[in-house]
């Protein structure tokens, strides 16, 4: 699509030769097509896998932590982007999150039950309890949903503060993973499942009418589906990922305080997707990568970051509207070059 | 017994105040004001350094900060919620964004310090019926009774009233009537913005001017939203009547520490029961074809 | 063929605030029956429509369909019961390309009870019947997204939309609206087809020369009640229709 002009010169852009040659059944005849195509996808893949190896055998235990947080955040990134697809936005994906570490710490600390089993059941209790939570607001318009996601994890800090619920401002206390392989692999492990596992989901026919669910239900229930139902699903499917994620940090924190209903982990997945792009959650993968890896970085400027993130998820809502990766892909697949007008 | 009547009635005007500025932009133009938190903040904050540090009077310092903040309300619509008018994402990310960004600045600056007081309009308490009861308190419900008095002259007697109820109505209708949307949508934000820092001034002497504050109102106002319904002024009314009192009750019989335990548990009730709350006129998903 | 009517409408009404969109509406479809619905700008005919096919609750008055009680059901169940609609807004989903707009239909209950297809047979069968609409199989056309289609492709669309449903009554508000002659004449085309299938047809439209040639009655709504109700040559020669349409631009023969 040619850009506007600029005078004497216009901005073109035009595939490269080898994406063209590419498309199709056609990427097959020959390796340097192949690779073209596989290397964007394979190489986070191996980084990801390799990153924790690398920096605990490097000793560098501090990075190799941060490893786990990446994945977990990722995880949550993912998460709010399905639900958003699907037409609900949730400005609390943070309540989800809590859930499934309290679940977790409480079926842990209270009835002993090892990480085996409080790490799947945290997550589907999280997404039952969740879901339900929400179910009222389905039926409404998006604002409901949006203003009780903000509302409810807010609320809960406040309502377990004040009874000392679930052990108050203390938290619980809950069992640690044996080892660190066991969590770093077991999150980038569940990371990618998800990556692709939520990619295929979406690309099927029944993510199909999520994602149509998501711009425009009246349609949608006139074709002929409950699309109630359909949200619920997608619900579930989303806060028990999230909530997932909290089993995850729960046990490798060792702990699910009111911090796991904190406003960080309500905002972070947003900040995420808009500013690494949605739709793919590639978008979603990356940006909350990017974040992760800017959280920690900036570990000295303590609670601005938040203010930061928020600041640059508006100028990215405002004046970007793209996301980094969307723009990464295009000029991947593309090159742009001056043409003079005649 | 009398005590909890009269603590309700104080608690509900204070959580009507709190919900009318967020309520009344979202009834005319349908935009959800999740900044709504830092406005009240910031009118609280800037009154209070103006008092303080420039040492200005507090009636001067009260009036500058509504100023302030009415304006910071409309510069915000025009500059950033304008353009992404209408795509629901967009706003609720940014207002949301700029919310948090404002209080988060605040908190980290450490202007914000634990023992910031902002003075009551009427200092002293009275004694009813064996009830001591600060005159703030009545205060805050002479002033939520004032309030809805103006805001209902302003909507039925001027000019800008009508174009306010008619964009309230229906936005594409008005449009097609010459009413300037964005300039009533702008003016619309900047009013409630300005009703954000009056409950400040309102609210904030009962207690100390903190940040969790910020937080703590924005969910309040939501909560009424949900409760009542988001757009009617009945609905606001009787939503901040029904959790005032449900608040003043529990405070009584269970202690003050349940007042969010109980608000927390009105909105799943509420949500379970008719989600579009008590007066709500949400239609729900088929009607809006 | 059962003698019963495959739709009776008793008593509908509907009010919005102070101003009354239907009153009293009452009517009958039988099987195999191809109904138009006629009547001025604002009539109610629309209202009317969402009233039956449940994505309105009216105030008062029952729907039947195969003689069972379907008043207060939801649309979507109304769908799987065998009714479909075309929107009078058309409202495709922009950004997918044409036939996917037509799976999403094909995945509703009734869809996969009646074909039960598996993912990637959807994409034949949305193509066939973007085909039956009269889009050119052969072409770009049926991949293009829906929002860059011009505007009789879009309300042919719809109609696939509808079809893919595979319902025994289909529901058309407006379908012709925004159309040239010529597609008008070829989407007819494709409805009289429809009814050789024996599906009942019920069509809402505002140019009635079409409606008179193929309809087998004609019911003429205005200010929300039924004015008149009989053979199509009838009803428009009527005085009410004379006067209902008087002061309009529309011209009845």
């Amino acid at each position: 699509m040619p850009k506007a002009d600029t005078g004497q010169f216009r901005r073109e852009r035009i595939d490269r030769g080898i994406y063209a040659r590419s498309s199709d059944i056609f990427a097959l005849s020959s390796w340097r097509e192949m690779t073209y195509l596989l290397l964007p996808r394979i190489l986070p893949v191996v980084i990801l896998l390799a990153m924790p190896l690398v920096l605990e055998l490097a000793g560098n235990e501090y990075w190799a932590k941060v490893m786990v947080i990446l994945a977990i955040m990722g995880i949550m990134a993912m998460s709010w982007d399905l639900l958003r697809m699907a037409g609900m936005f949730s400005l609390g994906q943070g309540l989800f999150f809590g859930l499934g570490s309290y679940v977790a710490a409480s079926l842990n600390h209270y009835l002993e039950w090892p990480i085996i089993l409080t790490i799947p059941i945290g997550a589907i209790g999280g997404a039952i309890l969740g879901t339900a939570l929400l179910l009222g607001t389905l039926k409404l318009r998006g604002i409901y949903f949006a203003m009780v996601t903000l509302a409810f994890p807010l609320l809960l800090v406040r309502a377990i503060q004040a009874t000392n619920f679930m052990g108050g401002t203390e938290g619980v206390r809950a069992a640690s993973f044996p080892n660190y392989w066991t969590i770093a692999y077991l999150a980038i492990g569940a990371l990618l499942v998800c990556f692709f596992g939520l990619r295929r989901l979406m690309n099927s026919d029944w993510g199909l009418v999520a994602r149509a669910i998501g711009q425009d239900d009246i349609a949608v229930t006139a074709s002929g589906i409950d699309v109630t139902w359909r949200k619920i699903q997608v619900l579930f499917i989303a806060s028990g990922i999230a909530a997932f994620a909290g089993t995850l940090m729960t046990h490798f924190l060792m702990y699910a305080g009111l911090s796991n209903f904190s406003l960080e982990y309500s905002i972070l997945p947003v900040a995420s997707v808009v500013i690494g792009g949605s739709g793919n959650f590639a978008g979603a993968l990356l940006g909350s990568s990017l974040l992760t890896l800017a959280t920690e970085s900036l570990r000295a400027l303590g609670a601005l970051r938040i203010a930061l993130y928020s600041l640059l998820m508006v100028f990215f809502a405002l004046m970007v509207r793209e996301g980094i990766f969307p723009y990464l892909e295009r000029r991947y697949h593309q090159f742009e070059r001056r043409v003079k007008v005649d | 017994m009398l005590g909890v009547l009269l603590f309700g009635l104080t608690n509900s005007m204070g959580l009507a105040l709190a919900a009318l500025g967020f309520s009344f932009v979202f009834g005319i133009s349908g935009i959800a004001n999740f900044a709504y938190g830092a406005f009240y903040l910031l009118g609280g904050f800037i009154t209070y350094i103006l008092l303080n540090s420039a040492g200005l009077p507090y009636w001067i310092s009260a009036v500058i900060s509504m100023v302030i903040v009415f304006f910071l309300g409309t510069f915000i619509y025009k500059a950033a919620i304008q353009r992404i008018r209408g795509a629901m994402l967009s706003e609720v990310i940014v207002t949301m964004g700029l919310g948090v960004t404002i209080i988060e600045v605040l908190r980290w600056s450490g202007y914000v310090k634990h023992n910031q007081y902002l003075p009551s309009f009427l200092p002293g308490s009275i004694m009813i019926g064996g009830i001591g009861i600060e005159y703030q308190r009545l205060v805050i419900v002479g002033i939520g009774a004032i309030l809805f008095f103006l805001l209902w002259l302003l909507t039925r007697y001027t000019k800008i009233g009508l174009a306010l109820r008619a964009m309230a109505q229906d936005e594409l209708t008005a449009l097609s009537l010459g009413i300037n949307n964005d300039r009533i949508a702008m003016l619309a934000m900047g009013i409630g913005s300005l009703l954000a820092v009056v409950a400040a001034l309102a609210i904030i002497p009962l207690g100390l001017l903190n940040i969790e504050g910020a937080y703590e109102i924005l969910i309040f106002a939501l909560a009424v939203g949900v409760l009542g319904g988001l757009g009617s002024t009945t609905g606001i009314i009787v939503g901040a009547f029904v959790l005032g009192y449900t608040q003043s009750i529990a405070s009584t019989v269970l202690g003050p520490k349940w007042m969010m335990v109980v608000t927390f548990l009105a909105i799943v009730l509420v949500l379970l029961i008719k989600p579009s709350g008590i007066f709500g006129k949400q239609k729900e998903l088929e009607e809006r074809v | 063929m059962s003698t019963e009517p495959i739709l009776k409408i008793t008593g509908l009404s509907k009010h919005f605030g102070g101003v009354t969109a239907v009153d009293n509406v009452s009517f009958e479809l039988k099987e195999g029956e191809f109904l138009g619905i006629i009547g001025p700008n604002g009539a109610g005919k629309t209202t009317l429509l969402n009233l039956i096919t449940g994505f309105l609750k009216p105030d008062s008055g029952k729907v039947y369909y195969h003689g069972e009680n379907i008043t207060a059901l939801k649309p979507h169940k109304i769908c799987e019961l065998g009714m479909a609609r075309t929107l009078q807004m058309v409202r495709p989903f922009y950004n997918l390309p044409a036939f996917k707009n037509i799976i999403i239909p094909l995945c509703s209950p009734r869809s996969l009870k009646f074909s039960g297809s598996q993912y990637g047979e959807r994409d034949d069968i949305a193509l066939d019947y973007l085909e039956e609409v009269g889009f050119e199989r052969d072409s770009s056309v049926p991949y293009k997204p829906a929002g860059v289609l011009p505007h009789g492709y879009v309300k042919r669309l719809e109609l696939a939309r509808a079809l893919a449903m595979q319902p025994d009554l289909l529901l058309l508000d407006e379908l012709f609206s925004g159309m040239s002659m010529s597609e008008v004449a070829s989407t007819m085309f494709i409805i009289e087809r429809l009814r050789t299938k024996g599906i009942s047809i019920i069509m809402v439209e505002h140019r009635v020369k079409e409606l008179v040639r193929v309809a087998d009655r004609l019911l003429l709504l205005n200010f929300g009640t039924k004015i008149v109700e009989g053979k199509p040559t009838d009803v428009i020669s009527s005085r009410e229709a004379v006067e209902a349409y008087l002061g309009s631009s529309q011209e009845v023969e």
